[in-house]
């Protein structure tokens, strides 16, 4: 099997999960491939069999095939920096996407452009090309493309507008009337994205650059030991996955019976051996001495009890999952994917974890921890969870506020417990770059939420006598 | 640094020993690289560290000098030692860092090209991130920091997976062996546009490209040559903005008991100048958090890309 996260999972395959990005981001959608799935782009239903076995980064456009209406790939043209300016290419105009009208007139006076807009009347009578005849074309078999050509012809005001006015004309009609795919590798980066535009509550509102710093502090790196609270549906959970690529283990840990969702992990092409690697256990299960058994039987009854849930909870949601549309953006496991296919493919991540591995997490503590919960109190659960970890260990807690991070900060150095202790913010502004209309983005994120890191030392007991 | 072989799985409950590298922690910002040697000793302000003390000692433990001063030793990771590493460049900071190996995609496994190579600051991230079986190889023309760089690998137990290499990289691109190798590349040099021609040859389908520049021209330039051969385009500034954590006591003005803190029972006299003071407990303390007043207002602009994908 050549599937997987491994750096060669760069061709699609059936059972594969993909995400697509449909006209520059205007819809989201998370997608399983199999020969049976569709996707409604417009008002056309799409079969995504064209989508196997195709690179990620494929650009797809709708067309007219015999049999109905049919993915293909666009042609995409490596071009020579001269042809950018017709607005064929693809991606030029993702920069574009963000400029508003404001934008417009400002920038229009830094251009050298004899054009202005002065003579603009928009009285609905400028476009000549009626539906009927845009729909004759189409039976014609014309391609989007060729519709948009037309439609520029038959303008009687394309020619008068400025020539950013005319790509955002184009911009437009192609949309509408050629609409464009992108097939995207769901990783860390491209999840968090996707959901963060629209579906951001999914996810705690944690930003791509909050996220990537969670991980770099908490030093994930192969062969450790991740100690997670991920109530931010898995998210989490698959990006520590992802990284520890097939080695250590991701800990998803939860207090009282139920454990948290996961399903965005399911999404990652987690191949088998890092699925493995997701574990997940209950916070009293880590926190029982490791000895004394007796004392631990009363957990143990209800341990059981919260493993059955556990799995049960799990394959509900799968199946839920495939038929329902409640994502909004995981339009997940769209409409014609079989349920039981769908649970089959869908690897087995999270088993709870066994007593073997639970005792070695006790005997060396967690290589770091990591945590998303947004509606937990802050400082118990670090009080908690702290000394699970090894010593020197370093953690990094995540939060949209910044009070409950302070006080946990705050009590935290009293007790002596960890150093190196901060509390940051990100901030991050994206711009647009072209010739003569560089500035910032006109819409920013303006908040991504606070993290508080720190390492952990020995209690003072501890390094007065080291415990081996 | 890194446990690159599962059976050394990087667990810091293990003690130090002779020839350990080990980040010497006194405060924030103040934190220093050793490399324990049985018969030495390291001095500062706090006095005098008898190596031979910690030896035996769990990575995390309080060590004390001969005046009763005290420092932390802590297991180096690739964060600590940005923050330690000799800055013989400019370097790159953790929030740049952790973006730029999110969105490049660098997963284990992966095969990384970087020019210039500078301090090793991104690299050793670079490094941990394409553990166990990946590999980064990074370009520096200038021969002596290349040698400095390889010598931090060897010292921080990269070696394994960082090859150093002394080439122009802006005048003679990549070497031909990588091409349609490489998962991702990075670049921070001063005229970047020269080698995205290099870039694009030797990425993969869908490979990733980022070139950090501290000024707006070299992005443009950058851009404008990108549009060529490269797709989703994004150019981002990244900053950190930290704070300070802190109790205070304030005075409580409210007349009656029903202010924020209800628990606080609070007496009250009135003063000869007609204010009231406030005894018994009279102020009330609270956690408060504020943004540090110094910050770093500019790294670099991040520009991403992605191969076009010709199918
Ligand atoms: C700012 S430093 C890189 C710092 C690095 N990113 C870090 O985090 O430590 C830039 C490096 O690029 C190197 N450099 C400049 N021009 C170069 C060229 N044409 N080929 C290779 N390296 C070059 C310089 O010698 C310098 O060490």
């Amino acid at each position: 099997m050549n599937e997987g996260n491994s750096s060669n999972g760069r061709v699609t395959w059936e059972g594969c999960s993909v995400l697509l990005d449909i006209n520059d981001g205007d819809r989201l959608v998370f997608a399983r491939l199999s020969p049976a799935a569709k996707l409604k782009i417009g008002n056309k239903n799409c079969s995504l069999q064209p989508l196997i076995g195709r690179a990620f980064g494929t650009v797809f456009q709708v067309d007219t095939a015999p049999g109905g209406p049919c993915l293909s790939p666009a042609q995409v043209h490596v071009t020579n920096a001269e042809e950018i300016g017709d607005g064929q290419g693809n991606d030029e105009w993702r920069d574009k996407v963000n400029v508003n009208s404001a934008d417009e007139v400002r920038d229009g006076a830094v251009n050298v452009e004899s054009r202005d807009n002065r003579a603009l009347v928009d009285n609905n009578t400028a476009q000549s090309l009626t539906g009927e005849d845009i729909e004759a074309m189409r039976r014609q078999g014309a391609r989007g493309n060729e519709i948009i050509e037309a439609l520029i012809a038959n303008s009687a005001t394309f020619e008068k507008k400025t020539a950013f006015s005319q790509e955002k004309y184009r911009l437009k009609k192609q949309k509408k009337y050629a609409p464009k795919v992108l097939m995207r590798r769901p990783v860390a980066r491209s999840i968090c994205e996707a959901y963060f535009k629209k579906y951001p509550s999914k996810i705690g509102f944690l930003r791509v650059d909050t996220l990537s710093l969670l991980l770099s502090m908490a030093n994930v790196s192969s062969n450790s030991d991740i100690l997670v609270v991920d109530m931010i549906g898995g998210l989490l959970t698959g990006a520590v996955a992802e990284r520890l690529g097939g080695t250590g283990f991701v800990c998803n840990s939860y207090f009282g019976q139920a454990p948290y969702s996961m399903d965005i992990v399911r999404i990652f092409n987690l191949s088998d051996e890092i699925c493995k690697r997701i574990l997940r256990s209950p916070i009293s299960d880590l926190l029982s001495p490791k000895e004394s058994s007796e004392k631990i039987l009363q957990h143990d009854v209800c341990n059981v009890e919260g493993q059955s849930n556990d799995q049960i909870s799990a394959s509900v949601s799968m199946v839920e999952n495939s038929h329902s549309s409640e994502n909004g953006i995981s339009d997940i496991g769209i409409d014609n994917t079989e349920p039981a296919i769908e649970v089959r493919k869908a690897p087995k991540a999270g088993e709870r974890a066994q007593k073997e591995v639970i005792d070695s997490w006790k005997e060396n503590g967690f290589s770091s921890l990591i945590v998303a919960a947004p509606e937990l109190d802050t400082w118990t659960v670090v009080k908690d969870l702290l000394p699970l970890l090894a010593n020197s260990a370093p953690f990094a807690i995540y939060h949209q506020y910044l009070q409950p991070l302070a006080t946990c900060m705050h009590n935290l150095q009293l007790g002596k417990m960890a150093i190196g202790l901060q509390i940051s913010e990100p901030w991050l502004r994206e711009y647009q770059v072209l010739p003569s209309r560089t500035h910032p983005c006109m819409q920013m994120s303006a908040f991504g939420g606070y993290i508080l890191s720190g390492t952990k030392i020995c209690s003072t007991a501890n390094s007065a006598t080291p415990t081996d | 640094m890194l446990a690159c072989h599962p059976a050394k799985k990087l667990s810091f409950n293990r003690s130090i020993s002779d020839g350990d590298l080990v980040i010497v922690y006194e405060k924030h910002e103040s934190m220093k690289a050793v490399t324990v040697c049985e018969g030495s000793v390291l001095q500062n302000r706090f006095g005098v560290f008898k190596h031979s003390d910690w030896i035996g000692k769990q990575f995390g433990s309080k060590v004390f000098s001969s005046k009763g001063g005290f420092v932390y030793l802590l297991a180096p990771t690739p964060e600590l030692w940005t923050l330690v590493l000799n800055h013989r460049t400019q370097i790159l900071y953790i929030a740049d860092i952790s973006f730029v190996i999110t969105y490049l995609e660098v997963l284990p496994g992966c095969v990384v090209l970087e020019s210039g190579t500078g301090s090793g600051s991104l690299t050793t991230s670079l490094a941990r991130a394409v553990a166990p079986s990946g590999h980064v190889n990074t370009f520096d023309f200038h021969e002596q920091r290349a040698e400095s760089a390889r010598a931090d690998f060897e010292r921080t137990g990269l070696s394994s997976l960082v090859t150093v290499k002394v080439r122009d990289i802006q005048g003679e691109g990549f070497p031909d062996d990588f091409t349609g190798m490489v998962d991702s590349v990075f670049l921070d040099l001063p005229q970047p546009w020269l080698t995205i021609p290099s870039a694009a040859k030797v990425l993969r389908h869908d490979g990733t490209l980022c070139s950090f520049s501290p000024c707006i021209e070299q992005v443009q330039r950058t851009c404008e040559t990108l549009r060529t051969r490269f797709t989703d385009i994004r150019t981002f500034e990244v900053l950190l903005r930290t704070y300070e954590v802190r109790e205070e006591r304030m005075q409580s003005l409210s007349e009656d008991g029903d202010g924020s803190n209800g628990s606080v029972h609070r007496k009250r006299r009135q003063c000869s100048d007609g204010s009231y003071v406030l005894s018994g407990s009279p102020s009330i303390s609270s956690v408060m958090a504020r943004p540090c007043g110094e910050a770093r207002g500019h790294t670099g602009y991040l520009t991403f890309a992605r191969v076009k994908c010709v199918s």
